[in-house]
């Protein structure tokens, strides 16, 4: 058994994934993800499929949650920005629990400058909207902030959010 | 196919009718326990106004969402039908849903559009509906080859029957006309939630 610090940032989360029984893996694609993906496409663990937009995935989680079954949404920088409206009218007055991963573009070496200005509203957004969002930068905090972000998700019926920052996944990297 | 062979093919056709009349006449045929998720608007009203029941939720601002929320309550509990109700604007906001639900081949989940050719809340501007959008055949188009326009109020019980009998996804596109709904949600997001949940057993 490898010990969590040498286990690659995507193989802790498909772990904390399972322990929480986080089976339903909606998803718009994305490069830096894509290990992550390809990882619940491979275990029949998971239901993992792309939907069209991030909003949709949002709504198919939120049902699912009503259904009792338990997922997280995975998008880049620029798909957060288009879900103030579903999170603040849907998961938040509801209070449903839904999972959001990010991976985070627009810094540390971004080279388009929508994604460096978009990546700009996120925070603020998720601080307004009083939305629990940790940025994860070291593979040895992977584990302890899932999986305590996802006990007090479920426990206080709220949203989370997980911000994967370049530091930890390595980024998309500008091919000059 | 033979499911449509007595209904009409196109939007034109098909007779124009009243949202609550078909409402109630949904509901009265729901003996499952089938879960029905209400889109925002005059829509989810009319639902409420057709009677409460635990397993019905209504939606408050996320518009376009009726379909998404319905294929998560239909994956998480593929024993029971769901319904997702929804208005004519709000699955013009979220046609890449349709796409989705076609892809999964979701078995226990129905569509039901409410189109009136407008956004009737917010002072009956004409959606794209209006100007030639066939929901109906963007469904198809999509992949839900189950889509089909009710002809009138008879043909929309035998394809509410046939969606509930038969595998899916199934989509019933209703044409309807501008009456104003007859009561309106009470706005409780957090109750909703709460007794959805009940409704569908997952809490006690």
């Amino acid at each position: 058994m490898q010990a969590e610090e040498t286990r690659a940032w995507h193989q802790i989360v498909v772990n904390v994934l399972k322990r929480h029984e986080v089976r339903l893996i909606t998803y718009v694609p994305d490069n830096v993800l894509r290990p992550l993906i390809d990882a619940t496409h491979a275990d029949p663990f998971f239901t993992a499929f792309a939907t069209t937009r991030e909003e949709e995935a949002l709504g198919i989680l939120s049902g699912a949650w009503m259904g009792g079954l338990r997922g997280i949404l995975l998008m880049q920088t620029s798909g957060f920005g288009t879900l103030a409206n579903v999170i603040a009218s849907l998961a938040v007055p509801f209070q449903i629990p839904v999972l959001m991963m990010v991976s985070e573009r627009g810094t540390l070496g971004e080279f388009n400058i929508g994604q460096a200005l978009v990546a700009k509203t996120m925070r603020p957004v998720l601080d307004a909207i009083a939305v629990e969002n940790h940025t994860l930068t070291r593979t040895d905090e992977v584990e302890f902030i899932l999986d305590r972000s996802i006990r007090q998700a479920i426990a206080t019926q709220a949203p989370a959010c997980f911000i994967l920052s370049p530091l930890l996944t390595g980024g998309k990297v500008f091919q000059a | 196919m033979s499911f449509t062979a007595n209904h009409p093919a196109t939007r034109q056709q098909a007779k124009i009718m009243n949202r609550f009349e078909l409402t109630k006449r949904m509901v009265v045929r729901l003996k499952q326990n089938e879960a029905v998720i209400g889109g925002i608007g005059y829509t989810n009203f009319d639902l409420w106004a057709a009677g409460r029941r635990p397993q019905n939720f209504y939606m408050l601002g996320s518009m376009g969402l009726a379909c998404p929320i319905a294929l998560g309550v239909a994956l998480a509990q593929p024993e029971r039908q769901v319904i997702a109700l929804e208005g004519d604007g709000s699955i013009l906001m979220q046609l890449g849903s349709l796409a989705t639900i076609a892809g999964r081949k979701q078995c226990n989940l129905t569509i039901v559009i409410m189109d009136n050719g407008t956004y009737q809340i917010t002072g009956g501007q004409p959606a794209a509906t209006a100007q030639g959008a066939d929901i109906v055949a963007i469904a198809r188009g999509c992949g839900l080859a189950q889509s089909a326009w009710a002809a009138d109020e008879g043909g929309f019980e035998e394809l509410i029957d046939l969606a509930l009998r038969e595998d899916g996804p199934w989509l019933i596109g209703c044409r309807i006309d501008q009456e104003k709904p007859a009561d309106t949600t009470e706005r409780d997001p957090a109750r909703i939630r709460d007794q959805f949940m009940r409704g569908l057993g997952v809490k006690r």
